[in-house]
């Protein structure tokens, strides 16, 4: 190790090898660590003890609504674009029970329940899906009210981010400004270089999990190297939305335009868009009663503003089209969900253009709607 | 980028994620064929003392193993510890409701949401219009206006139901009218008895006098009947900004973080249901919004 003192916001250089150290030193810490894996075909995210977890040699082959995975044999482990499955689930799980309740003498008493929540650490969080942690803060941390679930997840949170050097082809986190280099908000962040990764330290436990390892002081050659990346890969997006200042607008002021039912005539409303997005908050509540209905348990599960059920109500249901299905969802993404959290509700991750059967393309319809309103 | 909110301040909170208190059906008032007002009081005793609610605001009912459904305080703001909420019987829950005897219990989250501003307008005519059970969330303005007359002016209802026996609060009406406030009454198909209106609700609007340059109209109903209220009321050089709506949507949450009530930038559960119509005037002409 060499005699320099590590502090925040310092760029250290490690060996590949060293990172099963790192994780090592992060499980120290108190955390569980979660990372890609390749499983039925697809990146997914679980448990990952060390390097040999990784995804190494794999890419994805994405278009609008087609997904591959392929084997290269080039020796990269964080290279592989992400597929449908989002760290959203770690920290927003898609079914959380709230409580469960017993009934004696025609009284309800609620059953205690001891639920510990875990500690991730989450390895290899690309710079799209760092800035949706951010957009999920901004809705779910908020002034008025705080979803205490979640905050006490997200804050238990170890966060190893990785600068994204190979987008994608649905990828156009360049257009909305979150990638292809990770934002604020990590623990560590991670450049991965054809011989060695570059780190940034970016909290007070991610220096003192590099406190344990061998690094050396990042050289000019290495961070040189990994600046042409970063720029490599903005210019290599897969798909582009120019002007993003201008989209919200486009397409609020435009809520009555005949596109509307010109893409809902494709749209089949699914919602596959909305379980693969990873800032979609929505949910429901169910009751799920046992058999000898004497006890009853209420579960919140993700929801879709394109289930029918969403907006059903007494009086009727009042987005009845899928017409007016699609419109919510996009007008809330690029649009309303600016005026409701000050952030856009979209990081470009093109998960929802991959995996629309349909194969919609937001920054298709996004286009449209900017060039009518020029 | 980490939240900032002190984790001593809602650690311990981490178990109540939309977790009901528990109240009791004290009383239970028929109103109308399949509609009734169901009187409630919290169990706890420091929870009841504290509870305050203001006019037009709902609470999240719920049925252990039927679910929540989102209900408008029906009662006087001024007795908070008998909570009441006047329900029709129409979706799962409320047909679970109907179904609770006095001494039941029901799990209670709220209040939540907007309130209409009546303390706003003392001194000035009021015109209150509601369609069916769109009375319920106006009557604690109702009981706000009994309990202090002489601090508003005209005070004019104007409603409307199905049929006659569809109306609420019919006992009330002459107590009401005792205290000077007019009530115009409609149905949209009388029956053999009915001597009054027929017809839809803003066709009451020519004939009610009031001071248009000195009146607030607050309107709950079917959206289709508020839009025509609203025509009127401006026909009636009421200025927006003293016409206001509530506005019902599918609710699960009432804080603003489940989705379901959105129309448009809103969240219909925590920026309304109370709006002026000022502030839903670029929205409220969109259908299926």
């Amino acid at each position: 190790m060499p005699d320099m003192k590590l502090t925040l916001n310092n760029e250290v250089v490690i060996q590949k090898s060293e990172l099963d150290a790192l994780l090592a030193a992060v499980r120290q810490q108190g955390y569980q660590t979660v990372g890609p894996v390749i499983k039925h075909e697809v990146l997914q995210y679980g448990p990952i003890e060390g390097i040999s977890d990784l995804p190494q040699g794999y890419t994805s082959v994405q278009d609008a609504g087609s997904y591959r995975i392929k084997n290269t044999g080039h020796s990269r482990y964080f290279d592989i674009t992400p597929g449908a499955r989002t760290w959203k689930e770690y920290i927003y799980p898609p079914r959380k029970r709230l409580f469960t309740l017993s009934k004696e003498n025609r009284h309800w008493e609620r059953v205690k329940i001891e639920e510990e929540i875990p500690k991730y650490a989450l390895v290899g969080v690309r710079p799209c899906e760092l800035q949706a942690i951010g957009v999920l803060d901004a809705v779910l941390v908020r002034k008025d009210f705080t979803d205490p679930d979640y905050f006490a997840r997200r804050s238990r949170l170890f966060i190893l981010a990785v600068d994204c050097l190979h987008p994608g082809d649905t990828c156009f986190c360049a257009s909305m400004g979150s990638g292809p280099e990770a934002g604020e908000g990590y623990d560590l962040k991670l450049t991965e270089l054809d011989d060695c990764f570059l780190i940034r330290i970016g909290s007070d436990i991610g220096l003192a999990v590099m406190q344990e390892l061998n690094w050396e002081p990042a050289t000019a050659f290495c961070q040189q190297a990994a600046q042409r990346g970063l720029e490599h890969a903005a210019r290599s997006m897969g798909r582009h939305i120019r002007d993003i200042e201008s989209v919200p607008d486009a397409i609020l002021d435009n809520l009555e335009h005949p596109h509307w039912i010109e893409v809902s005539a494709r749209c089949m409303s699914c919602g596959n868009c909305t379980f693969v997005c990873p800032t979609c908050f929505c949910w429901d509540a169910v009751d799920e009663v046992s058999v000898t209905i004497k006890e009853t348990s209420r579960y919140r599960v993700w929801d879709s503003c394109f289930n029918l059920a969403y907006s059903a109500q007494a009086g009727g249901n009042t987005r009845p089209s899928t017409k007016s299905r699609y419109r919510q969802w996009l007008s809330h993404k690029f649009g309303n969900w600016q005026k409701q959290f000050n952030v856009l509700g979209c990081v470009g991750c093109g998960r929802c253009i991959t995996w629309c059967p349909a194969g919609i393309d937001v920054t298709e319809e996004v286009k449209v709607f900017q060039e009518v309103s020029s | 980028m980490r939240p900032e909110v002190p984790v001593a301040a809602i650690a311990h909170q981490a178990d109540k994620l939309l977790s009901p208190d528990w109240a009791k059906v004290v009383e239970i008032t028929p109103e109308a064929e399949g509609i009734a007002t169901y009187w409630l009081e919290l169990e706890d005793e420091s929870l009841r003392q504290r509870y305050r609610f203001a006019h037009g605001q709902f609470n999240m009912l719920y049925i252990p193993g039927y679910g929540e459904a989102a209900i408008s305080i029906s009662s006087d703001p001024e007795k908070p510890d008998r909570i009441g909420h006047t329900i029709r019987f129409v979706g799962n829950v409320t047909r679970a409701v109907s179904r609770l005897k006095v001494a039941d219990q029901v799990g209670l989250r709220g209040p939540f949401g907007t309130a209409w501003p009546i303390e706003q307008y003392k001194g000035r005519d009021v015109v209150l219009s509601a369609g069916g059970i769109g009375l319920a969330p106006l009557r604690p303005v109702i009981y706000e206006i009994y309990n202090h007359r002489e601090d508003y002016g005209k005070v004019v209802i104007l409603y409307g139901a199905r049929t006659p026996k569809d109306l609420l609060y019919v006992n009330e009406f002459p107590v009401w009218e005792e205290k000077d406030i007019e009530l115009m009454v409609t149905v949209d198909r009388a029956d053999q008895d009915w001597t009054g209106q027929v017809g839809v609700v803003p066709m009451l609007f020519y004939r009610a006098r009031f001071d248009t340059n000195n009146t607030v109209v607050f309107s709950c109903g079917p959206e289709i009947m508020m839009r025509f209220v609203v025509f009127e009321g401006l026909a009636r050089r009421i200025p927006p900004e003293h016409i206001y709506l509530s506005l019902e949507r599918n609710m699960k949450c009432g804080q603003g973080m489940c989705g379901h009530c959105q129309m448009g930038p809103f969240f219909i559960c925590k920026d309304g249901p109370v709006y002026c119509y000022e502030e839903l005037e670029p929205y409220f002409h969109l259908e299926d919004l």
